[in-house]
């Protein structure tokens, strides 16, 4: 595929769409009664149900049905795919890791959102401190790996150093550590990594939700004599309960899913992969299909109850 | 009026969509697919095996492979002979997670034009997905006329010939520094136990003797597959060899047992390794590129590490004999087995027929790219096995060294045997092992595991 060819693709895609709209609001604009409206509704969510359909449910259910099978998707193995990823000591390690990921990436990521924003908030170099933290948002999930390898690299402690960390290390005349070795100190190291990009995000909604508490509330407060810590706990985190509640699911979701991390820094070895690497490992270097189908429907099943919960919170933030 | 006009955009927007659907390309085969026109290579010396395909100015060929820059440069400047002789462009893609990626697009359908398969085992799963292309028939002539059958065999599945073999690697070699050797009174082994007995007076005399790096990505452990393949080749012979390549005995047979541990004594020793870099461990993370670099500042001895290694070492170093850098061949363990050479090498596999992909085949199958490539790489660190390549044109000793070795009839050379194992063990739970092995777990243990995890 030459670029021409790729651009020439883009405008008949845009042109399809445009005309299948433009169908829809030809052949609806003629009904004017209520059943019409009926129609219209239809109309225009069908196409999109129709692609949900085939993009999404299908190969969810196709994925479901796969993981039943063996290595090929030709035998039938029953649930031995499942008790396979809950018996099988590195997939247990898998699973490990990826409870680590999932318990402290959110909490310190929205932890030290919230604390940053509480403390540079109304302060003089509020913009610039806000931008600091916020800058990692901007790095893509490989760059920051590649970044953070170069400041966990690894020399002995005789030899030249090139690894910030390290290098501070020996400085202080400490022996060097070899950070993405030892298990499961270097699972930690990594999710240091995704709490380095995510806290900027927390940050940003955390801080828009604390401006939004009416000024009133915060006088009452203060007259009533709360300030400090107590002004902290009773009034802001109360106040923006909601706002935290999303960004606490949201990142978990995007932590469930954390793949480019472990692949770029690690490729897995050591003890590090996790259920979104795992899967792509089985299936397309161990070409083990049916294991890593189980592996997708265990992240499915782990991320529904959070997403239902997030969309509930989310209805209810639009709710006020 | 304005509703009609919208009716006419919308049915005719809908119908080049249905139209441009139905383009498809067809299937492929071996015939050879030629463009209109006069080739811009008519007349010009090397092109002769191009002009057939016709004027290709316009259009592109897409190469994915696994080498990476500083060896990238090399062959991009060896497409411009191609260029000169077709009209067509080369767009290359290198990438280091090229193994798993280019399963990932093959299975997306979004492959590549043509790919640098650096395994044979790869090669079979791929023809497996049916997206694969045979070779067209200049390129199978091409290869009867510069490579051995054995080498057509590899590029060959189910009787099928797909892929053209391209460079070509001997790793049965070990990187050391001439200058320092001399300065220290050390004689370059002739037998594996004077290698291990000269380690120890290295190890005596304060020096770490050998450093390996391992860490390649998603590729991590693929090194010491090289060691362990080296090491039965010269304990138990070709034919146990092939054996196990072909699975015909047990992957953790009792004679791979014994020379993982020949290779442990000195790989998991901590009195030999990790020299420059750091202990045991640091094997496992120090990346292949670093591992023989510290050879350099006089904090390692020995690097065993296959010929393109050449292209690692800094620019302007002295590569020869009695230079900064040299390597030896990795000596023998039983003298039975005659002087076994490992190697390895890509092969060129196309996804697509198009006269320009065909084209593109079938001069990377010829001498005359052989050459160019040759003249494009003056420090050195590419061979291929390709006897049309004229070794004078290459300026490296270690690179002369290792053309020889593959023109020689009487070599026994024998191909990567992780290489050809299917990918799931070849590029998976081999390499996955072995970095367990030389973090701590033992030799029965890991072999066991890739037994286990061998396809049924």
């Amino acid at each position: 595929m030459t670029t021409p060819e790729k651009l020439i693709q883009m405008v008949i895609a845009i042109a399809l769409f445009v005309g299948v709209m433009a169908a829809i609001l030809l052949l609806t604009a003629r009904l004017k009664s209520r059943n019409g409206e009926r129609v219209q509704a239809v109309a225009f969510v069908g196409p999109a149900l129709f692609l949900v359909a085939v993009g999404l449910l299908y190969p969810a259910l196709k994925t479901a049905y796969q993981s039943f099978f063996g290595a090929n998707g030709d035998n039938f193995v029953g649930f031995d795919n499942y008790v396979d990823i809950f018996t099988n000591s590195s997939l247990l390690t898998v699973l490990r890791n990826t409870m680590l990921w999932v318990l402290l990436v959110p909490t310190l990521s929205t932890f030290i959102g919230l604390v940053y924003a509480v403390l540079v908030d109304r302060s003089r170099f509020e913009k610039l401190a806000k931008a600091l933290v916020f800058l990692p948002m901007a790095i893509s999930l490989v760059g920051a790996s590649i970044i953070w390898k170069f400041v966990y690299e690894y020399k002995g402690t005789e030899n030249e150093q090139i690894g910030l960390l390290n290098g501070v290390l020996k400085a202080l005349g400490f022996e060097t550590y070899n950070f993405l070795f030892y298990a499961p100190w270097n699972t930690l190291f990594l999710i240091v990594i995704l709490i380095w990009i995510q806290a900027g995000f927390a940050m940003t909604i955390l801080s828009a939700s604390i401006k939004a508490i009416p000024d009133d509330i915060v006088e009452a407060a203060s007259l009533d004599g709360v300030s400090g810590l107590k002004m902290f706990f009773f009034i802001t985190v109360p106040s923006i309960r909601p706002s935290l509640i999303v960004v606490l699911t949201t990142i978990s979701i995007g932590t469930l899913k954390v793949f480019d991390i472990v692949q770029t820094s690690t490729g897995g070895r050591f003890d590090t992969s996790v259920l979104a690497y795992e899967y792509y490992f089985q299936y397309f270097v161990s070409l083990n299909q049916g294991l890593a189908a189980a592996l997708a429907v265990v992240i499915f099943a782990l991320v529904t109850p959070i997403i239902i919960y997030n969309v509930r919170q989310m209805r209810r933030l639009e709710a006020r | 009026m304005r509703s009609r006009k919208i009716r006419h955009a919308t049915i005719a927007a809908i119908a080049t969509g249905i139209v441009l659907a139905g383009c498809a390309s067809d299937p492929a085969s071996n015939e050879v697919q030629t463009a209109e026109g006069t080739s811009p290579g008519e007349g010009v010396e090397g092109c002769e095996d191009l002009t057939q395909f016709g004027d290709l100015t316009g259009t592109e060929v897409s190469v994915y492979t696994s080498i990476i820059a500083p060896e990238d440069a090399a062959h991009k400047a060896s497409y411009e002979k191609f260029t000169e002789c077709t009209g067509a462009e080369v767009a290359y893609e290198g990438s280091n997670q090229f193994e798993t990626q280019l399963i990932v697009r093959v299975r997306g359908g979004n492959a590549p034009d043509i790919a640098y398969v650096p395994q044979p085992g790869l090669l079979g799963t791929l023809v497996d997905t049916g997206s694969v292309v045979p070779a067209p028939e200049p390129t199978a002539d091409n290869v009867d006329e510069w490579w051995g059958e054995d080498w057509k065999g590899y590029g060959t599945v189910d009787d099928t010939f797909y892929a053209a073999p391209l460079g070509a690697n001997v790793k049965s070699f070990v990187w050391y520094s001439p200058k320092m050797f001399q300065e220290n009174g050390w004689e370059v082994p002739e037998t594996w136990d004077d290698m291990v007995a000269l380690s120890e007076d290295i190890a005596a005399s304060g020096t770490k003797p050998w450093c390996v790096g391992i860490e390649s990505g998603e590729g991590t452990g693929w090194v010491l597959t090289d060691w362990l393949e080296d090491a039965l080749l010269r304990d138990a012979g070709p034919d146990v060899y092939d054996q196990w390549v072909e699975h015909e005995i047990p992957f953790d047979d009792p004679q791979v047992v014994e020379s993982l541990d020949r290779v442990g004594d000195i790989v998991k020793n901590p009195d030999f390794v990790n020299g420059g870099h750091g202990d045991v461990n640091s094997i496992a993370t120090t990346t292949f590129q670093d591992g023989g670099l510290p050879i350099l500042k006089g904090d390692c001895a020995m690097h065993r590490q296959a010929s393109f290694y050449a292209a690692q070492w800094p620019e302007g170093t002295d590569i020869s004999e009695d230079g900064k850098i040299f390597a030896f061949y990795l000596p023998t363990t039983n003298e039975d087995n005659g002087r076994p050479v490992l190697g390895g090498g890509e092969f060129t596999v196309a996804f697509d027929d198009r006269p320009e992909v065909q084209a593109f085949q079938t001069y990377l199958s010829s001498d005359v790219w052989a050459n160019e490539k040759a003249e494009a790489t003056p420090d050195g660190g590419w061979v291929s096995a390709n006897t049309g390549l004229d070794v004078e044109l290459l300026n490296n000793p270690i690179d002369r060294l290792s053309a020889e070795t593959f023109q020689d009839p009487e070599a026994v050379f024998r191909f990567d045997g992780s290489d050809q194992m299917p990918s799931a063990v070849g590029a998976g739970s081999f390499w996955k092992e072995m970095t367990s092995w030389v973090t701590g777990d033992d030799s029965e243990a890991v072999l066991a595991n890739i037994e286990d995890s061998w396809p049924n």
